[in-house]
């Protein structure tokens, strides 16, 4: 028997901080960072030296500075006395309002698309790969200017509507006009209380989601199953509708009427919004119908088979088998493909819409001079939507994903 | 015993053919448009919808002017139809930007040497001329900038020399692989500093070839858009792999620098980081350094999307095995080893749809540069608007730049596809 050797103790020798894999982990790191900040002092070195160099400080109180420009879009009270820092709200709040509706038209027609590419019906599948082909290959940019063509060069002008036979005429009842300087919508006008109508209808939301638990609880004690939607649908819509005619309609519509040559009231949604949010919606939903569709079909086949199998229709196949199971796959991408569009309406500028980059990277930017801070303001806020979407992402995989060993 | 029986058949009956509705033309137009009402209603409104498409869009593509000298000749011959002359009048300019005219050959020479360029890297059947892939880039900057081709037949000359250092010291002396590397890159260094530039001058003296310099703002249209683009994805896809790798990495300081650029780059629009390449970047570099615009556009885009490539290629990282990691370590081979031979084949494969998207996202890309007015063809097209002759054109210069930038993503797209179906596996 031999006793168990211990390995030769080597002495520590300075090449082995490269050679040996115990230490070479730590010198590549202590290289790197020494490399990282070398590069990074050496930036902002210079950047302070250029800013010598032009007689600049770095500073943000020009926020609070009066803007002296106006904004043609505004969800907030906004004139040009107000600071440049309400500029850069009123931009921020049209590049969410641009994002979201952007998203929601893009997921309906997204999901639209992607299931009708699956459909059996071959006319249908071929047209809706060529919409999915045609918007995903074309650059978005390229879609913004078009949308924006199609909508001001194919639309009347408002003095079309003038005169006892008028070139254009109003859609839907007189109530909705297309004019190539935007289009107008009646708008809703609340009389007094209108507001008892909003609470009604925000609780019959909360019962009807009441309702939906209650017959879900139901289905899985007793195993019958309560006509829920028609239910839920009901208990939406009725309580408001009869309270809204028991008190004489408090809510109605103020229509669009022409007046010298422009209409007024309503609400008016300008092309430049309107090209922007429908463009994006169609180059995004070309790739939420990618996403659906891919997610349909990674559900396997024997899901679906052993669903059949065990009687159910295929109305219920699809949502209770294979939609679930899709879904889990579905909404990561989804959401990255939100988040794309609204880094994507900072496109804003070829159509003129007054986003947070028309606003704070654009006018407040060349009327200040202030690139540094503006620019780093901007990055700021979209990084920040970024990362609340991506921690949202990360969430979601962390609690829906399946867990394998 | 049956004696008797009333009728014995004694032939076969020839099957029957089958039922007119179920085979043919018929039957699969029963199968594929009219199996259901809903499908059938479908089918009537797909077909009506292609009928009034088609019905506006024939005669006015087919009926289009292409030789008028300006948009008022076009109306005044027929409203109704397209005006193809602006993309007889200006397709050079759609093409070449401001290019000089006389010089046109060279960017046309430079999309040919692509393509013959990118043929070893797409078909292994032609691996052999790869030697053509790898001047092509130094060839194609020459062409399109002009200037001496020794400055930049230097930089191959002091690689070269640098890479034939390396494998010297290597094969005759020494053993450690990193301190070869760290001597050669000093040596090339040393070529680059001291060498390169009286070497430069002296062979301009002995063989002087050089070709007009072209500067940087003359490049435009769809040449503009492939310099961007081509150079943005060779760039972008080492690049891209290092920063997953880094990501992946168990080393904590190169895993923070490489998740913080990652999600920086990824949160922010490109259009602000053209902005800083275009507005800010002289603020980063030191006073007085003034470096060519499409250089820094290129630079730009290229981080862009290594950082949209290397999520990609996380995923394919994420999408193997762990056993194939531990088996790789076990074999005893090292992590460059096991990373070049095991995990990075599989993991690309996996994640090459990923990786063609993100391609063709930054061929799309390449049209923002417009709005900091370089002069891609998107940038032209209002260019061309502007002009008196043009102005009030839309469709015929929006569809021919549509229509182009299509052929291209469309043909990565197909490729992907074929490139999937080839490196298939498993069934």
């Amino acid at each position: 028997m031999s006793s168990p050797t211990l390995p030769p103790s080597e002495s520590f020798k300075f090449s082995m901080l490269l050679s040996d894999t115990r230490y070479r982990g730590m010198s590549l790191q202590v290289i790197t960072f020494i490399i990282f900040m070398a590069v990074f002092f050496w930036l902002v070195d210079n950047t302070i030296k250029n800013l010598a160099l032009l007689d600049k400080d770095v500073s943000f109180n020009f926020l609070w500075l009066r803007a002296g420009y106006d904004i043609n879009q505004r969800l907030i009270p906004y004139t040009s006395d107000s600071t440049h820092g309400m500029a850069a709200l009123v931009g921020i709040l049209n590049t969410l309002l641009v994002a979201f509706v952007g998203c929601i038209v893009a997921t309906v027609l997204g999901l639209f698309v992607g299931i009708l590419r699956l459909s059996k019906n071959w006319i249908v599948a071929k047209l809706m790969s060529a919409y999915i082909e045609g918007f995903r290959n074309v650059p978005v940019l390229l879609w913004i200017v078009m949308v924006f063509a199609l909508l001001t060069e194919f639309t009347p002008a408002p003095r079309a509507f003038k005169g006892a036979e008028p070139e254009a005429t109003m859609l839907f009842f007189e109530s909705i006009a297309i004019t190539n300087r935007g289009t107008y919508f009646p708008a809703p006008v609340l009389a007094e209380g209108a507001y008892w109508l909003l609470l009604c209808f925000g609780l019959s939301i909360v019962a009807s989601i009441y309702f939906i638990r209650y017959s879900n609880k139901q289905k899985k004690d007793t195993g019958k199953s309560l006509p829920t939607f028609w239910i839920s649908v009901a208990v939406i819509i009725f309580p408001t509708l009869i309270l809204f005619f028991a008190m004489g309609q408090p809510v109605s519509l103020e229509y669009p009427y022409l007046k010298g040559f422009n209409f007024k009231d309503g609400i008016h949604l300008r092309n430049s919004f309107l090209a922007l949010t429908l463009a994006l919606a169609f180059y995004t939903s070309a790739f939420i119908a990618e996403i659906v569709r891919a997610g349909i079909m990674a559900v396997s086949k024997g899901q679906s088979e052993a669903a059949a199998s065990l009687g159910l229709r295929p109305n219920k196949i699809m949502s209770l088998i294979i939609l679930p199971q899709a879904l889990r796959i579905i909404v990561p991408p989804l959401i990255s493909n939100y988040l794309n569009l609204t880094k994507n309406s900072s496109l804003a500028i070829a159509v003129g819409y007054m986003d947070v980059r028309g606003t704070l990277g654009g006018i407040t930017l060349n009327q200040t001079g202030r690139e540094l801070e503006s620019m780093l303001l901007l990055m700021g806020f979209y990084l920040a939507v970024s990362l609340l979407i991506s921690s949202f992402i990360n969430y979601f995989n962390r609690s829906f994903q399946i867990v394998v060993r | 015993m049956i004696t008797k029986i009333a009728f014995v058949r004694k032939k076969e009956i020839p099957p029957s053919a089958p039922p007119i509705t179920e085979v043919g033309l018929i039957g699969w137009l029963r199968q594929n448009l009219f199996s259901s009402w809903l499908n059938s209603t479908l089918t009537v409104l797909s077909v009506y919808f292609i009928v009034i498409m088609l019905w506006d869009f024939i005669p006015w593509a087919y009926g289009g002017h292409w030789n008028t000298k300006s948009l008022r000749e076009c109306l005044d011959l027929d409203p109704d139809v397209a005006c193809f002359s602006v993309l007889t009048a200006r397709w050079k300019q759609l093409l070449f930007g401001l290019y000089p005219a006389e010089e046109y050959w060279r960017p046309t020479l430079t999309f040919i040497f692509l393509l013959l360029a990118i043929v070893p890297i797409l078909f292994p059947k032609f691996f052999r001329f790869f030697w053509f892939s790898i001047i092509y880039p130094g060839l194609a900057v020459w062409l399109l900038w002009g200037g001496s081709f020794w400055s930049i037949s230097i930089v191959y000359i002091g690689l070269t020399l640098g890479a034939l250092f390396f494998l010297t010291l290597i094969r005759r002396y020494l053993k450690n692989y990193m301190i070869a590397a760290i001597l050669a890159f000093l040596f090339t260094a040393v070529f680059f500093l001291f060498i390169s530039n009286p070497l430069v001058g002296l062979l301009n003296v002995i063989l002087p070839i050089s070709l007009p310099f072209v500067e940087s703002l003359k490049m435009g249209g769809f040449t503009l858009s492939l310099i961007v683009g081509v150079t943005g994805i060779v760039a972008s896809f080492p690049i891209g792999i290092l920063l997953a790798l880094g990501r992946q990495s168990n080393l904590p300081v190169i895993k923070m620098i490489c998740v913080g650029f990652i999600e920086f780059i990824r949160g922010v629009p490109l259009i602000t980081l053209l902005f800083v390449a275009s507005v800010l970047l002289n603020y980063f570099l030191p006073p007085g350094t003034n470096f060519d615009i499409v250089l820094r556009v290129v630079i730009m885009v290229t981080l862009f999307s290594a950082a949209y490539m290397a999520e990609v290629i996380r995923g394919g990282l994420a999408g193997l095995p762990l056993g194939q990691h531990e088996a790789s370590a076990s074999l005893g081979l090292t992590y460059w080893q096991s990373q070049r031979l095991i995990i990075m084949p599989q993991a690309l494969k996996i994640s090459i749809p990923g990786i063609v998207n993100t391609f063709i996202g930054l061929f799309k890309d390449t049209t923002l540069v417009s709005i900091i007015s370089l002069r891609d063809p998107v940038g032209l097209a209002s260019t061309i608007r502007a002009d008196q002759k043009w102005n009030g054109i839309y469709w015929e210069l929006y569809v021919a730049i549509g229509l182009m930038f299509f052929i291209f993503c469309w043909g990565m797209s197909q490729y992907s596809q074929y490139l999937e179906r080839k490196l298939k596996t498993d069934k």
